[in-house]
This record gives C-alpha cells, sequence and structure tokens, in this order.
C-alpha cells in the first residue's frame, strides 16, 4: 500500500471493538453458548481477537490459526515465508468457536480458515466476527458481527497496523509489477509489525 | 558439479535442494522456520495440509534406503502430493533403459519433482542438470557428497533445542571422510554461524586438511574431543570400511570412539546426543546413552518430515512464482 494514511486510530477502534464486543455478548447469550472457544487469524485477527477475548472475560485461552498451508493462491505467489504454527488451546469437538479477522474482503481467508478448523475436528457452531469488512466478495460468507464497513474507492485498500495501537489505515494499492514484488508485498507486512492487506 | 547458487531461480528461490554448499544463512533459516510450521500438522486430526494437492512426486532410489525414503513419501502425503516410488533396481534402468529416458518418461507422467538417492556423488546434479524447467529436483543423500535434508533436520532439530547456534559447539563422531552427513551438516553449521565445529576419528577416517577444508577441528581422542560441546552427532559405522582396513575391528573401534554414559560426561551437562541412525548399537554408541534423556534421535526422525515437507513445498512454490513471472498465472493475495 502506498500513500497510506491513518483511517481510524486508536481511539476509535478501542470504541468499535467495544461495540463489537457488546454485539457478540449478545450473540452468544441469545444461542445460549457456554464457554465459546475464540480464535484469531494471523496476524490482525489475533490482534482483535485479543481485545475481544479481554473485553468479554472468556475463560478458554485464545487459539490462532494461520491460514498459509491452506491459501487457495499458494500456487500463484508461493508461501508466507514466516509461517506461524496454529495454536488451538483445547479440542474443537462439537465446540462452539468464533473466529475473528481484521478485514474481510474475498471470503478466501475464511474459507481457508474453516478449512483449517475442519482439519482440527468438527465444531458445533462457528461465529464470524470482522473488525471490517468491504466490498470484493468473491465467496458466500458474510459475518455475524462486523465492526465497520468500508466504502472504498477503486485500488483503494485498507490494512490494520499493530498490535499498539491497534490502527487502520488506508491507501491506494501498489502496482505489482513481477512476482517477487507480489510475494514482498505479501511478506512485508508481518517484518513491519503490520497486519496483513485486504485489496 | 553445480554449487549452491545454481540451485536458486532468477529470483533467488529455492528450485531445487541439492546440497546446502552456497545457500545463504537466510534461506537456511527460512527452511527452518518453515519447518516449525509443518511440526503443527501432526497435531491435527487430519494430519495433512493441501500445499501441494495435485502434484506429483516420484521417489527415485537407486540406493536402498527405508527411513529416508518413508519420510520424504510421508512429507510428500502430509502435502496431499501423489507419490511414486520407484525401485529402480527392478525398473527399466535394470533393463537397459537409460536414465535420461527413464526421466523423460517419468516426465512425460506429468511428475513435478524427483527425489533422488543415489551411490554417486553428484546424480542428483546430473537429473537437475537434465530434468525439464518445470521440474525441481531433491537431493535425498548422493555418494560422499550431500545429503541436505538430513543436514537440515539435524540444525532443526538442534535449534529446537539449543534455540540458536551463535555459542554452539557441536561435536562430529565417526567416518568423516565417507559421510554425506557429516559433509552437510559442517556446511550447515558453518553458515549458521555456530561457535565451533569438531570432527573427532580416526586418522584413516578424517580426510586430510580437514581443518582447512571443512572449517572444523579435528580430534582423535573421543574424550578430548568432546569436552565441553553442546551436541554430540555420533555418525553409522558402515561396516565395509572394516573390510577395508580403514578400521580396526568393532570391538575396539568401540572401545576408542563408542559413547557411553560416563564418556558423555565430559561434555556439557545439558549436551543432546543425535544419531541420524541406523544405529550400530555397541560399534558407535552404547543403548544406555541410544535410549537415554540426552538421545534426540527419534525426534531427528520427526524433524525430517517437517524439514522435508519445508523444502518440498519451498520447491513446489518457486515453480508456479517462476510460471507466474512468465506470465501464466497471476496472484493476489487473498482476504
Amino acid at each position: 500500500m502506498i500513500n497510506s494514511e491513518t483511517w481510524k486510530d486508536s481511539a476509535e477502534i478501542d470504541g468499535i471493538i467495544g461495540r463489537m464486543a457488546e454485539e457478540l455478548r449478545s450473540l452468544i447469550a441469545k444461542r445460549a453458548i457456554e464457554a465459546p472457544l475464540m480464535i484469531g487469524i494471523h496476524t490482525g485477527g489475533v490482534w482483535v481477537a485479543d481485545r475481544l477475548h479481554e473485553v468479554l472475560e472468556l475463560t478458554e485461552p485464545l487459539g490462532h490459526l494461520d491460514i498459509s498451508f491452506y491459501r487457495d493462491d499458494f500456487t500463484r505467489i508461493g508461501m508466507h515465508p514466516q509461517v506461524r504454527p496454529s495454536y488451538l488451546p483445547v479440542g474443537i469437538d462439537d465446540r462452539h468457536l468464533i473466529l475473528v479477522d481484521d478485514v474481510l474482503q474475498s471470503g478466501r481467508t475464511i474459507r481457508a480458515a474453516l478449512n483449517v478448523l475442519f482439519d482440527y475436528g468438527r465444531p458445533a457452531s462457528v461465529i464470524l466476527v470482522t473488525l471490517s469488512e468491504r466490498d470484493g466478495r468473491e465467496l458466500p460468507i458474510e459475518p455475524n458481527v462486523v465492526g465497520l464497513h468500508a466504502q472504498l474507492e477503486p485500488g483503494e485498500q485498507i490494512k490494520l497496523s499493530g498490535p499498539h495501537p491497534l490502527v487502520l489505515l488506508r491507501g491506494q494499492s501498489a502496482k505489482k509489477s513481477s512476482a517477487k514484488a507480489d510475494k514482498a508485498s505479501v511478506d512485508s507486512p508481518d517484518k513491519s509489525g503490520k497486519g496483513e492487506t485486504r485489496r | 558439479m553445480k554449487t549452491g547458487h545454481q540451485q536458486l531461480d532468477s529470483q533467488g528461490n529455492l528450485k531445487h535442494f541439492l546440497t546446502i554448499e552456497g545457500l545463504s544463512r537466510g534461506l537456511l533459516v527460512e527452511i527452518l522456520d518453515r519447518a516449525e510450521g509443518f511440526l503443527g500438522v501432526t497435531q491435527q486430526a487430519v494430519k495433512k495440509v493441501p500445499l501441494c494437492r495435485g502434484k506429483v512426486i516420484a521417489n527415485l532410489f537407486f540406493e536402498t534406503s527405508t527411513r529416508t525414503r518413508t519420510t520424504f513419501e510421508l512429507a510428500a502425503k502430509r502435502l496431499s502430493a501423489d507419490v511414486l516410488n520407484l525401485n529402480i533396481s527392478t525398473s527399466a534402468t535394470a533393463k537397459g533403459e537409460t536414465l535420461l529416458d527413464t526421466l523423460r518418461n517419468l516426465e512425460a507422467m506429468q511428475v513435478d519433482m524427483f527425489v533422488v538417492r543415489h551411490a554417486s556423488s553428484g546424480a542428483a546434479h546430473f537429473i537437475a542438470a537434465h530434468a525439464a524447467p518445470h521440474v525441481s529436483v531433491i537431493n535425498a543423500g548422493d555418494g560422499r557428497y550431500s545429503h541436505p535434508t538430513q543436514g537440515m533436520l539435524d540444525m532443526f532439530t538442534i535449534r529446537r533445542h539449543k534455540g540458536g547456534f551463535a555459542d554452539l559447539r557441536v561435536a562430529i563422531v565417526g567416518d568423516i571422510l565417507h559421510s554425506r552427513v557429516a559433509r552437510s551438516q559442517i556446511l550447515a553449521l558453518n553458515t549458521l554461524g555456530a561457535a565451533e565445529v569438531r570432527v573427532i576419528g580416526p586418522r584413516t577416517l578424517i580426510p586430510a586438511f580437514a581443518e582447512e577444508a571443512l572449517g572444523v577441528r579435528v580430534f582423535h581422542d573421543l574424550l578430548e574431543g568432546i569436552r565441553d560441546v553442546d551436541v554430540v552427532i555420533m555418525l553409522r559405522l558402515q561396516r565395509e570400511r572394516m573390510t577395508n582396513a580403514l578400521l580396526p575391528s568393532e570391538h575396539e573401534y568401540f572401545q576408542l570412539y563408542g559413547l557411553t554414559e560416563e564418556r558423555l560426561g565430559v561434555a556439557h551437562p545439558e549436551a543432546i546426543v543425535m544419531h541420524p541412525g541406523p544405529i550400530n548399537r555397541g560399534v558407535e554408541i552404547e543403548s544406555q546413552v541410544a535410549d537415554g534423556p540426552r538421545s534426540v534421535i527419534l525426534e531427528q526422525v520427526t524433524n525430517g518430515i517437517a524439514i522435508r515437507m519445508a523444502v518440498m513445498s519451498m520447491c513446489i512454490g518457486t515453480q508456479n512464482i517462476a510460471m507466474q513471472a512468465d506470465g501464466k498465472t497471476e496472484g493476489e493475495p487473498n482476504g
């Protein structure tokens, strides 16, 4: 992303996450779910999940997923160089899961995350929570709880920077001229401590 | 013979994995980091990831092997690849077909990767040099030259126990002269920045000018060599070396170079013991040590699968990036 600027600052993000937590609390109560297991998707999703987990005072430890091994574009762009092992603190069979990501666009990350989860077991249900959603859905996936809806101009991107502070950045996408540049783009957010850009 | 940089594509990605020689520290660390991620796959109910789904990987073992072939096969299957195991001794090459004709036939079957073990040094390089551009080659051990995935799984095991290499003293004991494993280990340890690499063995089994050529310290006395080291790597003693009069009897070798619990006492108190297997109990190592609390020999086997998954996935990923660079595909990240 080039010429990025702060779109939602730390205080705004805190407010958004606070409202998401209340909405999520209501949904959990409505579904009569006990001891849900919250799981964040690397990298930005884990940062958001960490805040939600703390606000909701969930008893089960926070899990995290790296979907690198399940990306449907591995055959196009290769693998992220820094794959962090996924961590699920308990078995997920028959458990109610809360899956958290930062930015939902195409739906392919969530599709991959669901594939990972089902390779660990068969959950009773999965609630999808995203800090932000934007246009560009390519798969029929919608969040149950969403913090904000982004209306972006053509070529614009948003990405979450964090973990301290959490800030949503907005800017124009950089034109990829080669495979190496594309790969570096996918790699660089983690090296700079920033979440993955969703276009 | 090709050197390390010729294993890389034009963009610096791993295309083949033939030797550790010439590869950068960054690339070796990348292999180790990726293997960490693959270790977690075994914790899943479904011990597979879909990275290499639709790919075909052929194990070409011109030299017999059970452990290495099995771990390569398991690694490929955990990446969801289709695996062909070719027993070359009973295949077309035994009927007179040339190796290159065999390769061409396999390529015509849309094989994407060859895993090659051969008794002759340089065989994997030869196959890589003659394979079709879209095919990757991984060396699973050739002659005296190289066994790079064994070297890397040993580095992976060391890093998991010791955290890093900067302050590490490592001793490799046994037949250094003929050991492709030792050669790969030494190259990897030096590249990764180990503080000191020692080789220990009888003069007949240590290359001349080893200190200069390999960048190691040479010892002929076991106790002197393993004193205060953090890692002791015992090499398998090949019995044919004895018939060639390069060694005394097995009994005598064990008396001089066999690792016992008592001798291990001179190493660092938290030293680990490694062995690439298969073990000759009572020849290079006593059972009490091989099965003892400091032994990480079985962990090496487990780690070998993760390392081979890492290398295979990197090479397969490179094939596709290369195709993309050629304009055949266009990548976009997920969302």
